[in-house]
């Protein structure tokens, strides 16, 4: 039971990893990452259960709290660059190239 | 009879024999760092240092003849270097104070001419600057007690030499006979040095002394090596074969130059080495003394062949040197019996070709600078100093009863004789070539009609050029005598290189010296039919091929250039050739290859978020398969 | 017996959801398939004796989290969508290629593994899944807890700063909206009025349904275009209520003067 758990839990994660790689807009990606994250979530509670030990559980909430914070700024930070670029497509921002 | 020892400084003169060297350097230090202020006075300064040098030589001579014959090798410590490896001292014994008498006696007298010959030159300072250079580099190789300070002498010569045949820097063609003879020079130091090498490993020191002393418990391979490579440093400084070429071309010199470094003095050096190592590694039998031998004899007929086509007074001149050269190596190839007779002819041929060429600038002193023999003809009662002093040279130098030739030359070709017969013969037919050329020479130039070109009115040299050629005429007309007769020279020479117990007799009349008189004289009237009673052609006649085998030295230098010159500037060519395309390849294409992967690689910075990402997923990828396959981590 | 049904379906359900994520193209639909991920994690959580975190999971993660995603959509462009067209070279190839990789070699690392029977969190739950929790964190990770506490703080100062606007000049008062719409007015004859309102109907008044005008044709003003797109099929819907048999009016459309 633990290891189907933990095959979902890459499953998920792989799916999210091709999505950050393949889509555009800077929003979509940004979820993408999300459910990388919930990914992780999974994986540490089922290894919690499988232990026998609460901390897997704690890890997960401060995940999930940071997550919270990190998307806090991350859609802070689009809509800024929205403002001025009137572009949410994460190619736009390829600045930095040789 | 063996070497004597070498004994203690005695002090008094030759205590301060070092003045020699010293006085003569003092003078070119002050004339060069002086400059152009020591102008007015420097000739005079240069001919009182080298007068001084003679003095202290004289001074050093009287002393050495108030000693016992066995006691007269004198050995003066100067400064210890390398104790027991390389000290400098100098060795004062007969044969090195015969050299020094000459080199400062005929030295000072050139000094003196040159401050005629050379008056109108504007750099006449730097000019005694340098003569006095060579009489002090030339005086150190000749005193030197070790064949190290005999090889910096060496070395001073030749800088001296370089410096002098190029005196007049601006013409290229002096500027390239300077440097032709400093690098044929070079070959032979090359010998040279690599003898002193050899020397060093095998007796541990350079020391003459020592070298001497253990030479004998050597191998015969090794003292012949050592022997070999000494000739080859001889033949170079001697303008012996195969190192000859540059002799001629050094006539672009000042014609002091030419009477001084090279008749006199630079090229008998290498006689000098010869005679000095003759105990250790010429004695007479054995392949190196052989090959000596050959040298001599082979020198000796070429040096006349080229002489006898050569319209140029000095190259005449200069061939007749290498030729008398010739005859003192064959002498002293044949061990201690000849080694008087090799330092006789040294230095009676010093004293008469100094005389000749000091003539020969006499009368292009007269006739504008100009050097053909074409252009002379009936100069004998234009310049009657001159001519007279010269005809007792010319006398002097093709063996006439009396003179010094006779004496010296006929010693030579007789002991020669005793010991290898082909080789006497071909002596005397030397000599007779020697009849043949110099006879033309006096012949085209103070004989016969007036060739002269338009406004050249010759007039006779000034005293200060014609006194010395009076005193060189004198001792080139007693010295022969003095040296040979009784063997002097032979016995004085006894206790510094050795001699056969028996002297030699001398017969004023043999059945060689008859013979080769008879040669002489009939190549003296048959050049007197053809330049003589003849005219003298103004363009030189084609002639045949010998005629032209001799106006091209022997081909010499055509040989020279196909084989080291052109060999040497392909390797020049393959060199830069590998320099460029090779090792500049090398750096530049590595400079290019990684501009060119770095023009690559940047390209990987695409801007793109997501190509950024991706090469961090495929990376952790990796990494996961790298985890999976490890195990632990 | 039920937890494995129970993880069966919900393993295909948020799998589903998550290819729905990646390859929808309009960004709503990707915003809501996330949430059925993140349910269905949460019903998950539940299965496996978290019942705390699957609480959290729902409020917080999927109600706030996802609610500003859909927020953010909004001020962005709801109706921005993504051209499937790649524009860099290789990147699909490579990015499945990487994906599926590490799907296999996860799957495979963790299939190696022998478990022995979970040993479940029911020691530790004894006195209520809360309570441990709490006890966890406020005694051996309090640190933590601080400074996870100072960064959500931080992350909320952060969008303020980011999200705030500086005025570059002062805000136009109802006066200048006014005199600015009548010079409008004057030069190009657009209209002054503001805009009409949405009808408002015996049995219908949300803001979708349009108003009509005095010839009883729809005023296209009315009603936001992108609700309005349901218009006509309302209006067919309700044809009986509306007397539509008038020859219709012609629209008073912006920038046109009824003359």
């Amino acid at each position: 039971m633990t290891t189907h758990y933990l095959i979902l839990s890459a499953l998920l994660f792989a799916i999210g990893g091709i999505g950050v790689l393949i889509r555009r807009n800077a929003i979509v990606v940004f979820m993408c990452v999300e459910l990388m994250l919930n990914a992780c979530n999974l994986a540490f509670v089922t290894f919690a259960r499988q232990h026998g030990n609460i901390e897997g559980q704690v890890i997960a909430f401060f995940v999930m709290i940071v997550a919270a914070a990190e998307v806090v700024v991350g859609l802070a930070i689009i809509v800024t660059i929205f403002r001025t670029r009137r572009s949410a497509s994460v190619d736009d921002a390829s600045l930095l190239k040789y | 009879m063996e070497p004597a020892e070498i004994l203690s400084n005695p002090g008094g003169a030759i205590g301060v024999g070092w003045l020699m060297i010293v006085l003569p350097l003092l003078g070119a230090a002050v004339l060069l760092l002086g400059g152009r202020r020591t102008d007015k006075w420097g000739h005079y300064f240069g001919v009182l240092m080298a007068l001084a040098s003679f003095v202290v030589a004289a001074l050093v001579f009287f002393q050495l003849l108030g000693f016992a014959p066995g006691e007269r090798r004198r050995g003066v410590s100067l400064y210890e270097f390398i104790p027991g490896v390389a000290d400098m001292g100098l060795l004062i014994d007969p044969l090195s104070v015969s050299f020094a008498l000459l080199i400062t006696g005929v030295g000072s007298l050139i000094h003196i001419y040159s401050i005629g010959y050379m008056s109108h030159d504007h750099d006449r300072r730097r000019f005694f600057a340098y003569l006095n250079l060579f009489v002090a580099a030339m005086l150190l190789l000749v005193l030197a007690d070790n064949y190290v300070a005999l090889f910096v002498g060496w070395e001073g010569v030749g800088l001296a030499s370089y410096l002098l045949i190029g005196f007049w820097q601006f013409k290229p063609t002096a500027a390239t006979a300077a440097k032709k003879a400093f690098v044929v020079n070079r070959v032979g130091d090359f010998g040279l040095l690599v003898a002193i090498f050899i020397m060093f490993t095998s007796f541990g020191s350079v020391a003459f002394g020592e070298v001497f002393a253990k030479a004998g418990a050597e191998s015969q391979g090794t003292i012949t090596a050592i022997g070999l490579l000494l000739l080859l440093g001889a033949c170079g400084k001697s303008a012996q074969l195969p190192l000859q070429s540059w002799l001629l071309d050094a006539m672009e010199g000042p014609t002091p130059v030419s009477a001084l470094i090279h008749a006199a003095t630079m090229v008998t050096a290498g006689v000098y080495l010869v005679v000095r190592s003759g105990a250790a590694f010429f004695p007479g039998e054995g392949t190196a003394s052989l090959v000596v031998t050959i040298v001599g004899v082979a020198t000796l007929l070429a040096g006349a062949i080229i002489g006898t086509a050569k319209d140029d007074i000095k190259k005449a001149l200069a061939g007749s040197t290498m030729s008398q050269i010739g005859y003192m190596m064959l002498a002293a190839g044949l061990g201690p019996v000849g080694y008087a007779f090799a330092i006789a002819h040294l230095i009676s041929h010093g004293f008469f070709k100094a005389n000749l060429f000091l003539g020969a600038g006499s009368v292009m002193h007269a006739m504008n600078d100009q050097v053909d023999m074409r252009k002379y003809g009936g100069l004998r009662k234009y310049l009657p100093i001159t001519f007279i002093t010269f005809f007792i040279g010319y006398l002097a130098i093709i063996g006439f009863p009396l003179l010094s030739g006779y004496f010296t030359k006929d010693g030579i070709i007789e002991t020669t004789m005793e010991h290898n017969a082909i080789l006497g013969w071909l002596a005397v037919v030397g000599a007779g070539i020697t009849g043949f050329y110099m006879s033309r020479l006096v012949f085209m130039t103070f004989f016969g009609k007036a060739r002269w070109d338009e406004g050249v009115k010759p007039h006779e040299s000034p005293a200060v050029m014609t006194w010395p050629l009076i005193l060189l005429a004198i001792g080139s007309v007693v010295l022969g005598a003095f040296l040979i007769v009784g063997n002097r020279l032979m016995i004085f020479l006894g206790p510094a290189v050795g001699r056969p117990e028996e002297l030699p007799e001398f017969h004023a009349v043999s059945p060689v010296g008859l013979a080769t008189l008879a040669l002489v004289a009939l190549g003296a009237a048959y050049a007197w039919l053809k330049y003589g009673r003849q005219e003298v052609p103004a363009v030189a006649p084609r002639g045949s091929v010998l005629t032209t085998f001799a106006r091209r030295d022997l081909y010499g230098d055509a040989l020279n250039e196909a084989l080291f010159m052109r060999p040497g500037q392909w390797l020049t060519r393959l060199a830069v050739w590998f320099d460029n395309r090779g090792i500049d390849g090398l750096v530049n294409g590595l400079a290019a290859g990684i501009g060119g992967t770095s023009g690559r690689l940047r390209r990987i910075q695409t801007g793109y978020v997501r190509s950024y990402a991706l090469s961090i997923f495929v990376g952790a990828a990796i990494l996961a398969g790298a985890w999976f396959v490890v195990g632990t981590l | 017996m039920g937890e494995t049904v129970t993880f069966w379906v919900l393993a295909v359900a948020s799998v589903a959801a998550a290819l729905g994520l990646v390859f929808s193209r309009k960004a709503v639909y990707s915003a809501l398939m996330l949430g059925v991920v993140m349910l269905s994690l949460a019903v998950l959580y539940a299965v496996q004796d978290a019942p705390f975190l699957a609480a959290v999971q729902i409020i917080v993660y999927t109600g706030a989290v996802m609610m500003l995603f859909l927020f953010v959509l909004m001020l962005v462009g709801v109706d921005s969508s993504d051209s499937l067209v790649e524009t860099l070279r290789g990147q699909r190839f490579w990015a499945f290629l990487a994906g599926l990789g590490f799907a296999v070699l996860l799957a495979l690392g963790f299939g190696n593994v022998v478990f022995a029977a979970p040993t479940g969190l029911a020691a530790v739950n004894q006195a209520g899944n809360v309570p441990s929790l709490a006890e966890a964190i406020f005694t051996r990770y309090v640190f933590a807890f601080e400074v996870t506490s100072a960064l959500l703080i931080t992350a909320a100062l952060g969008a303020m700063v980011l999200a705030h606007r500086e005025r570059a000049e002062a805000k136009a008062t109802q006066k200048d909206l006014s005199r600015a719409r009548f010079v409008a007015f004057g030069e190009t004859g657009a209209n002054p009025a503001s805009l009409p309102g949405p009808g408002t109907y015996a049995r219908h008044n949300a803001i979708d349904m349009p108003a009509l005008l005095p010839d009883g044709s729809i005023s296209q003003l009315s009603v936001n275009r992108h609700l309005a797109r349901h218009t006509e099929e309302l209006l067919e819907e309700r044809s009986g209520e509306l007397d539509a048999s008038e020859t219709p009016v012609a629209e008073i459309t912006e920038g046109e003067n009824s003359k």
